[in-house]
């Protein structure tokens, strides 16, 4: 194994840059939103929403002008996300009239975007508005109105940084390829070379082979995932607020059942592409499914079953909640349980697989 | 298999993977069990966002279900919350977010907060708030907002140089590995001729894929082409291109199909997906990463399919991207052939 030499490279060095990179990319806090501002009022009113707008920090001004058709081009050429639309005698009317509708246009490609940048501005509208009857309204002309505030307070991450949430998950994803494409390579590696024929013909028996194969990989796995640590402390200053030990005792559940996977699929496979492209589709699918990027609990039924087969998104759950809660054994029982058996069945599975006569 | 990684992330992303939360589990703490209370709680029950629970919690039980993922958020109403409304005019909620994942966190609590002001407003006599601003909002693009038109040109890129890059790599490092590279090129066959037949098929099957996709994506996904098919095909060409050089390039410089495969992730696959724009933003990356996105070919043509499929725009509105990735392709084309030239002497 060591003596590939690229592989020792790979298994620091890889991770590493993924746990470097990775975080700092995977940002879904929005801000900098472009706007541009169609000001057809040019009133002091119209002026001081343009400036409490600029001034909220979520927006960046792409332009301030009085015509549409260069609003448009804004969005089209995507210098602008949104544009707002402020009427021809908007303040005047609005004092007559009591109401005064304004134009928000949204580039709604990315949903999430065009959905938060709306929320933002039209919280921003309302504020404004709010202020502006506080000023034009006589005190004596309406009754308070019955408000109800609603206090939020955010547990276990007050911040609402996002490193925090990323970085576990993403150690995980690491751990798991660096693992699982070690494991699977390995078996295949050796039938393509020939070496495979030659260890068909010791007295070695089918498990045993197998084990001797799992074991130098449970170790590689440990010491990634202590890299992973490592530097998870020590750029981003994330120490698990739980037990440090139960998050080695579900590593090494887990690294059995990818590795078991690994085996699986390089039983299968007969030249190291195949077994590489296998093992990345499922490694995609599995990422992808795993809420690691996007919400568990938003998934269709279905999803949510085939996610659960798989280890990846126990352990990714088992991650932020030890990590950032300080979740303990008790709380994570289930998780080590599917892990385990997951990891029986396709360990079981690759070894009765595993033919020794090819 | 080739096929399969396409298809299998259209579906994905078209039907299993979204950023909308829907059904979060949440826990609500009625101490006061008064008509107002009642009334709201009502509303969170039928707002398709949550999954309410009732259940009376002390702060440690919410803390601890917190810890076994049970729950997303609690609602606590005090005791007299009905009461200090109508006597005092104002009163208070308390909500309480398990912020491990921020943005749930906060998109919950909005919710939460919007579905509140909804019943405020209910609660106002009904005489017309006086200057009153109303936005009229339209979505361009996308009204729906949905997620499969942000991926798909992703998807496209992703498949693309994936197929190009690595596999191409990999089968020529294979030849390399297993000895018949030097078969290959002892034969009367030109060099330049065997590094063409590699990775034509690869041109193909690409070309394939990608009608694959598009006809995926119009017809299960509904994400249309709006502008011009041919400009669309003649992009993803120089982004095919581009990546068959790139795949030569590093099986020029690596000598076992592991260390290519492993070269064509980190060079290629990792940049791609973080890097294009796709599944992160760009705007929110440090400026560092910022700049480094600027020689990821993928970003380019994200914009450039976004701008064909999504907004019907035609080549006026892409000409700088397209010749952006133009360059690339010459340029890696270039180096690649010449690198691998001077492997041969």
């Amino acid at each position: 194994m060591f003596r590939d030499k690229g592989f020792t490279g790979r298994l620091f060095i890889a991770p590493a840059i993924q746990l470097i990179l990775l975080p700092m990319a995977a940002n879904y806090t929005i801000k900098n939103i472009n706007i541009a501002i169609v000001d057809h009022d040019h009133s002091v009113t119209s002026q001081k929403l343009s400036q409490k707008i600029l001034s909220s920090g979520y927006f960046k001004l792409a332009d301030y002008t009085d015509f549409d058709s260069r609003a448009n081009k804004l969005i089209e050429s995507d210098k602008a996300d949104l544009v707002l639309e402020i009427p021809n005698k908007f303040e005047r009317n609005l004092i007559t009239d009591n109401t005064q509708k304004t134009g928000i246009e949204v580039n709604a490609i990315n949903g999430v975007k065009a959905s938060i940048g709306f929320g933002y501005l039209s919280g921003i509208i309302s504020d404004f508005n709010n202020d502006l009857r506080a000023t034009w309204v006589q005190p004596e002309r309406t009754n308070p109105l019955p408000t109800i505030s609603v206090e939020p307070s955010f547990w276990y991450n007050p911040l609402l940084t996002y490193y925090i949430f990323m970085v576990p998950a993403i150690l995980v994803s690491l751990v798991t390829g660096v693992a699982g494409l070690s494991a699977a390579f390995n078996i295949v590696k050796e039938k393509e070379i020939g070496t495979i024929e030659q260890i068909n013909v010791t007295p070695i028996k089918k498990y045993e082979f197998i084990l001797g194969k799992l074991i130098p990989f449970l170790a590689v796995g440990g010491v990634v995932f202590t890299v992973g640590l490592l530097i998870s402390w020590i750029l981003y200053g994330i120490l698990p607020l739980g037990n440090i030990a139960v998050l080695y005792l579900f590593l090494y559940v887990f690294l059995f059942a990818i590795l078991g996977f690994g085996l699986l699929i390089s039983t299968y496979s007969e030249t190291q592409q195949q077994a590489n492209s296998i093992m990345f589709l499922f490694m995609m699918v599995f990422n992808m499914m795993s809420g690691l990027y996007t919400p568990f609990d938003s998934m269709p039924g279905w999803a949510q079953f085939v996610s659960h087969l798989f280890p990846i998104s126990y352990f990714i759950d088992v991650m932020r909640m030890v990590v950032i809660k300080g979740s303990g054994l008790h709380d994570i029982r289930i998780h080590i349980l599917c892990v385990f058996l997951i990891g029986l069945v396709l360990n079981t599975w690759a070894v009765l697989n595993y033919r020794k006569t090819s | 298999m080739l096929f399969g990684f396409p298809i299998v992330q259209i579906v994905l992303f078209g039907f299993a993977l979204t950023n909308e939360l829907k059904n979060a589990n949440i826990v609500v703490v009625d101490n006061a069990k008064d008509l107002a209370s009642q009334q709201i709680i009502d509303k969170l029950q039928g707002s398709k966002f949550f999954n309410v629970q009732k259940e009376i919690m002390t702060p440690s039980a919410i803390d601890a279900a917190f810890k076994e993922g049970k729950i997303k958020l609690a609602v606590v109403f005090p005791v007299n919350f009905n009461t200090d409304l109508l006597h005092l005019n104002k009163a208070s909620i308390q909500v309480i977010a398990d912020a491990s994942d921020p943005n749930t966190a906060q998109t919950l609590t909005n919710y939460v907060i919007s579905i509140v002001g909804d019943y405020q407003a209910q609660l106002s006599p009904t005489s017309q708030v006086p200057y009153t601003i109303q936005p009229e909002v339209r979505m361009l693009y996308n009204p729906d907002l949905k997620g499969a038109p942000n991926f798909v040109p992703g998807v496209m890129a992703m498949v693309l140089l994936l197929v190009c890059v690595m596999m191409t790599s990999v089968s020529i490092v294979r030849e390399k590995e297993m000895g018949t590279m030097e078969i290959l090129l002892v034969s009367p066959v030109k060099p330049l001729m065997v590094i063409v037949a590699k990775a034509i098929p690869y041109l193909v099957l690409s070309i394939v894929n990608l009608c694959v996709i598009l006809l995926l994506s119009v017809y299960a996904l509904d994400v249309p082409v709006k502008g011009s098919l041919i400009l669309l095909l003649g992009e993803s060409t120089l982004l095919i291109i581009t990546a068959l050089a790139l795949g030569l390039l590093i099986s020029t410089i690596t000598s076992s199909q592991q260390s290519a495969m492993f070269a064509s992730m980190l060079g290629m696959m990792l940049p791609t997906m973080l890097l294009s724009g796709y599944l992160f933003p760009i705007e929110n990356m440090p400026v560092v990463l910022q700049v480094i996105s600027n020689i990821v070919p993928a970003r380019w043509y994200y914009v450039i399919v976004k701008a064909i499929m999504l907004k019907g725009l035609g080549f006026s509105f892409i000409w700088k991207e397209t010749l952006i990735l133009a360059g690339m392709a010459v340029f890696f084309t270039a180096l690649s052939l010449r690198n691998f030239k001077i492997r041969l002497e």
